[in-house]
């Protein structure tokens, strides 16, 4: 372990190294060359050199797929977590595609640079299984977040929403940290894998349950499961819209892959069970209390939502409440079934985020009302927001419908003798039928409400309507073939 | 693809292949209809006609070649290997027989939507996306393709009610998506927990039936999945979306609604919940208030649809709750077919499905379009004070036939169809079909009031001058009449025709498990 060269190193993180190198380009460009230019210029030149690097990363893990575990865990290799950043990658691409255009501030390459050094934090946290690179990626992760939703100084709302995510965000990171030092004391090392096996015993330590509360109050908060969620209604509606759409992709992708590698690596042997007339204590109720809450708070809150970006927040909480069941039954396929689902929310929420900064930028607002007759004026984004729409609620053939019920069949499958979790099941499946009341609600101001009478038509750049017609085809390809991405998982 | 339509020798049970395309057409429509050029009204109708009527062809060609009535498969390839799920399509006598059923409602739809003005690409795009799921319904044999095509079918009839509606069209239209969604939810979580213990490998519903679920198991999964297909059926107390939906809905949709759509639910009933659980409808071994088994629990459900269904139309003030109500009746004796699990009864529960989706969608089309869209009412008491019979005597002509083949009359479908469940249901539950036969009569009476009211009013001359005169009944409309009728009279005075594949269909090892477990 001690015998290993900075050059290997090197090697093995280099798409981070690009993308990072990429960051530092967008800037040094835009400082060096293009100060004096026009920013409708400077956008899409930062955005091509962004969306290069993040090429190059990608060309670069897909060609040489590497597996490593070197230095007590802190970089964990393998093909599973490569395509994690792969994906986590392409959804920063998308972003920044949707980005471009957007007319909010004036310091472009700040806005890429910061969007880029996220995606390197995630790709980082994706790839360790170690306490210290966790905490140390989760961090840089929030820092460039909390930038990021600050980010248009002409909204007090955009900084309103900065501060509540700060103060809550540095709350809860001193939870995690708290936690995780408890690990370290209970195991007197940093890495999950041997946390484990120094955890095994017939009975809990009650300073292990200590720390594994900590540390969930801490991952709680980064997925927004309730009762860790009070950030995110305000975030999502105060944040610039690429910010928040980075926020709910991107970020909760990362933020569920290394929940799950924290609880079912780390304190494995430490679950506990939560099935129906069969608790033992552990983790596991913990999370399936976390799930029940996120799941009827989140829809029902929804209901009564106006503001379309809070109604997504609202929604956000209940999928986390959906993906947390891929946790709490801890088997690989259910892993797999989170990721999917992780995935392919992602990309759903990604193009409606898409939508309703359009919508913004028309009508000034992201209010229910702003949307009414938006079928009428803009065929394109309304089709796009039908289907991220449906798919949220989960209406085949699209990739919503396919990741639940991929999701519940794997979580119930956990226990197939008994269908212990089966009143999970029944309480999610009820509740997403309750949330296709909120999400026809923004159709019907789509599609069947009337226009205003005095509105001008909405001009919409092609690029913008380009890359939401492609989000919106690759939800609808991945739910009628979701062999494409599941072969890769 | 679609091209042998001949026959390949007698052993084999036809080369159904083309049936596929059902469904491939009528999505296909979608985007050729949104691709049209602004203003072209006249060319989306025509592309919608023909896409129905390219359909329907298919579909005949493909009953011209299902000779016995037995499972041929249409198409069969892995969908998701690792999960089991294939993307397997076939047809048996069932399928066949509400396929046609599909056929020719849409194109009759299509037909009684020729006025439509408004949005009127849109409103064909939905209406073909909904056509697409229906066919989709009918010819799945695997679960979780039956329930993706299910679903696919919600979405475009909220659109079509709430854009397109009349009546409080935005709340009829929540009303029924929600109730939609309730019903496929409980059918997913049934539809989850089988996969999950018969050891999540297949998602075939023949594989699925073979297997031996526990009799627990299936205890609670039976009702779970049949109330969640039944709300969709119109099972009372579950019914009350179906009036609403119907009345607010523009004729189209209320033809595919009640022609169409309710029969997706009875077929779920029947080809899932029944099929996959029959154990589910043995006797529990002790008796609560009278029921001892789920059995008799549906069966006095079915029974009361009938009833309050007949008893609720014979007071309606609105022309289309008339029919809404009685749809809800018409379907009672499908889902009390279905509980006889006699041969004869079922039998009849399938031939009632087709026989009311044709007359329910004729007479939604002489309220909604030829009624409606000319007198803009619907309420009796003013319908009556117009001398409808006089101004549009082709819609009071069709409405008699309707009317008289929809309460029964020998020589028409329903009444085959409603026979034969009467006397399936007369072992089983001898007092439920007295009750059902009473049903019926009520059935005549609110169609005679409704007839009496709307076209045959007061004979007092006073008003006779002071209404514009109506416009004339277009050709659409009497060719879409000609049709409803026709298939009508063909199947109520040759039965055969349909039933020679009803019957073996019914008979086939899938449903074994339904004369073993409870009816004989």
């Amino acid at each position: 372990m001690t015998n290993f060269s900075y050059l290997d190193l090197l090697h093995l993180v280099l798409p981070e190294v690009i993308v990072v190198i990429t960051a530092l380009c967008v800037l040094s460009v835009d400082l060096m060359f293009l100060r004096t230019s026009e920013s409708r210029f400077r956008g899409p030149v930062g955005a091509i050199l962004s969306l290069a690097g993040c090429a190059a990363a990608v060309g670069w893990i897909l060609h040489t797929p590497q597996s490593a575990n070197v230095l007590d865990g802190m970089l964990a290799l393998n093909p599973l977590a490569q395509r994690v950043q792969v994906a986590l990658l392409i959804l920063t691409m998308l972003t920044v595609l949707i980005f471009i255009g957007s007319t909010f501030t004036q310091h472009v390459s700040e806005y890429l640079a910061l969007i880029l050094l996220a995606t390197v934090s995630m790709m980082f946290l994706v790839t360790t299984q170690n306490l210290l690179l966790i905490f140390l990626s989760l961090e840089l992760l929030s820092l460039s977040l909390y930038i990021l939703t600050a980010f248009n100084k002409r909204s007090v709302r955009s900084a309103e929403a900065a501060l509540k995510y700060f103060v809550f965000g540095g709350i809860s990171a001193a939870f995690l940290l708290f936690g995780f030092s408890l690990l370290y004391g209970c195991s007197n090392s940093t890495n999950l894998v041997h946390i484990a096996s120094s955890i095994q015993g017939p009975f809990l330590d009650p300073l292990l349950i200590v720390a594994a509360v900590m540390t969930m109050v801490g991952l709680g908060f980064k997925v927004a499961a309730v009762p860790f969620h009070f950030w995110a209604p305000d975030v999502y509606q105060g944040a610039p819209a690429t910010s928040a759409a980075l926020i709910a992709s991107g970020s909760k992708v990362a933020g569920f892959f290394i929940f799950y590698q924290v609880m079912v690596i780390g304190l494995a042997g430490a679950e506990g069970s939560s099935v129906w007339h069969g608790y033992t204590s552990g983790w596991v109720p913990v999370v399936a209390i976390a799930a029940t809450l996120s799941m009827v708070l989140g829809n029902l809150v929804a209901i009564l939502q106006t503001s379309v970006r809070r109604l997504l927040a609202y929604s956000a909480i209940a999928h986390a409440g959906y993906m947390l069941l891929g946790i709490l039954s801890h088997t690989d396929q259910s892993f797999r079934a989170l990721l999917y689902y992780a995935i392919t929310y992602a990309l759903t929420v990604l193009g409606a985020f898409g939508v309703v900064d359009l919508v913004e930028e028309a009508t000034g607002g992201d209010r229910l009302s702003d949307f009414a007759g938006l079928s009428r004026q803009a065929p394109v984004p309304s089709f796009c927001m039908m289907v991220f729409m449906l798919s949220l609620a989960g209406i085949p053939p699209l990739a919503g419908f396919f990741g639940k019920f991929y999701l519940f069949s794997a979580v119930l499958n956990s226990t197939p003798r008994s269908l212990g979790l089966l009143w999970l099941i029944v309480l999610a499946v009820a509740m997403s039928a309750v949330s296709l009341y909120y999400y026809l609600k923004v159709l019907k101001c789509i599609y069947v409400s009337d226009p205003p009478t005095d509105t001008a038509p909405i001009h919409i750049s092609v690029l913008r309507q380009v890359v939401l017609f492609l989000i919106a085809l690759s939800v609808v390809l991945l739910g009628c073939a979701p062999n494409l991405l599941l072969r890769w998982l | 693809m679609r091209a042998p339509c001949r026959s390949t020798g007698p052993p084999d049970h036809g080369n159904l292949t083309m049936l596929a395309w059902t469904i491939y057409i009528s999505f296909l429509g979608v985007p050729l209809l949104l691709l049209l050029p602004k203003g072209s009204v006249r060319a989306a109708r025509m592309l919608a006609l023909l896409t129905t009527a390219t359909g329907f062809a298919v579909t005949l060609c493909g009953f011209a070649q299902q000779r016995s009535g037995e499972l041929v498969t249409v198409a069969r390839v892995p969908w998701v290997p690792s999960l089991g799920v294939e993307y397997h399509l076939a047809a048996d006598g069932i399928s066949m027989t509400l396929l046609l059923l599909t056929g020719i409602v849409a194109i009759s739809g299509v037909l009684f939507s020729w006025n439509i003005e408004h949005r009127v690409k849109e409103f064909f795009a939905f209406y073909l996306a909904l056509i697409g799921g229906v066919y989709g319904v009918f010819l799945s044999f695997d679960l979780l393709l039956l329930f993706v095509f299910y679903e696919i079918a919600i979405i475009p009839k909220y659109f079509l009610i709430a854009i397109w509606g009349s009546t409080r069209r935005e709340y009829a239209a929540m009303k029924l998506a929600l109730y939609s969604f309730v019903g496929s939810a409980m059918v997913l979580i049934g539809l989850i927990a089988a996969y999950v213990v018969a050891g999540a490998r297949t998602m075939d519903l023949a594989q699925l039936a073979q297997f031996p679920f526990p009799v627990h198991f299936q205890m609670w999964a039976f009702p779970l999945v049949f109330v969640g297909f039944g709300i969709l059926a119109g099972l009372w107390p579950f019914h009350t979306w179906a009036p609403t939906g119907h009345v607010a809905a523009p004729t189209a949709a209320s033809m595919l609604l009640a022609g169409v759509v309710m029969k997706l639910g009875a077929y779920g009933c029947l080809r899932v919940a029944m099929t996959l659980f029959p154990l589910g409808l043995d006797p529990w071994g002790f008796h609560v208030l009278g029921f001892g088994s789920w059995r008799d629990v549906f069966a006095l459900l079915a029974l009361i649809g009938i009833v309050y269904g007949a008893m609720v139309a014979l007071v309606q003030k609105d022309f289309k709750f008339v029919i809404g109500y009685s749809s809800v009746s018409h379907m009672g004796f499908v889902l009390l077919g279905l509980m006889t699990l006699q041969q004869i009864g079922l039998d009849g529960a399938v031939l009632q499905m087709f026989s009311h989706g044709i007359l329910a969608g004729l007479l939604f089309a002489v309220v909604g379009r030829m009624v409606y869209d000319r007198t803009h009412t619907r309420d009796l008491s003013e319908l009556e004070t117009m001398h409808l019979s006089k101004a549009i005597p082709f819609a009071a002509a069709t409405f008699v036939i309707g009317g008289m083949a929809s309460i029964g009359l020998p020589g028409f479908s329903g009444f085959v169809a409603e026979l034969q469940v009467l006397i399936g249901a007369w072992r089983p539950f001898p007092l439920f079909a007295v009750f059902a036969g009473a049903g019926i009569v009520i059935g005549v009476a609110y169609t005679w009031r409704a007839m009496q009211k709307a076209f045959f009013g007061a004979s007092d001359q006073s008003a006779e001058t002071a209404s514009p005169p109506l416009p004339a009944i277009s050709v659409p409309e009497r060719i879409g009449a000609f049709i409803l009728i026709g298939a009508s009279v063909v199947i109520g005075l040759y039965p055969q025709l349909l039933l020679r594949i009803i019957v073996p269909a019914l008979r086939s090892p899938m449903f074994n498990g339904l004369w073993k477990g409870g009816g004989w």
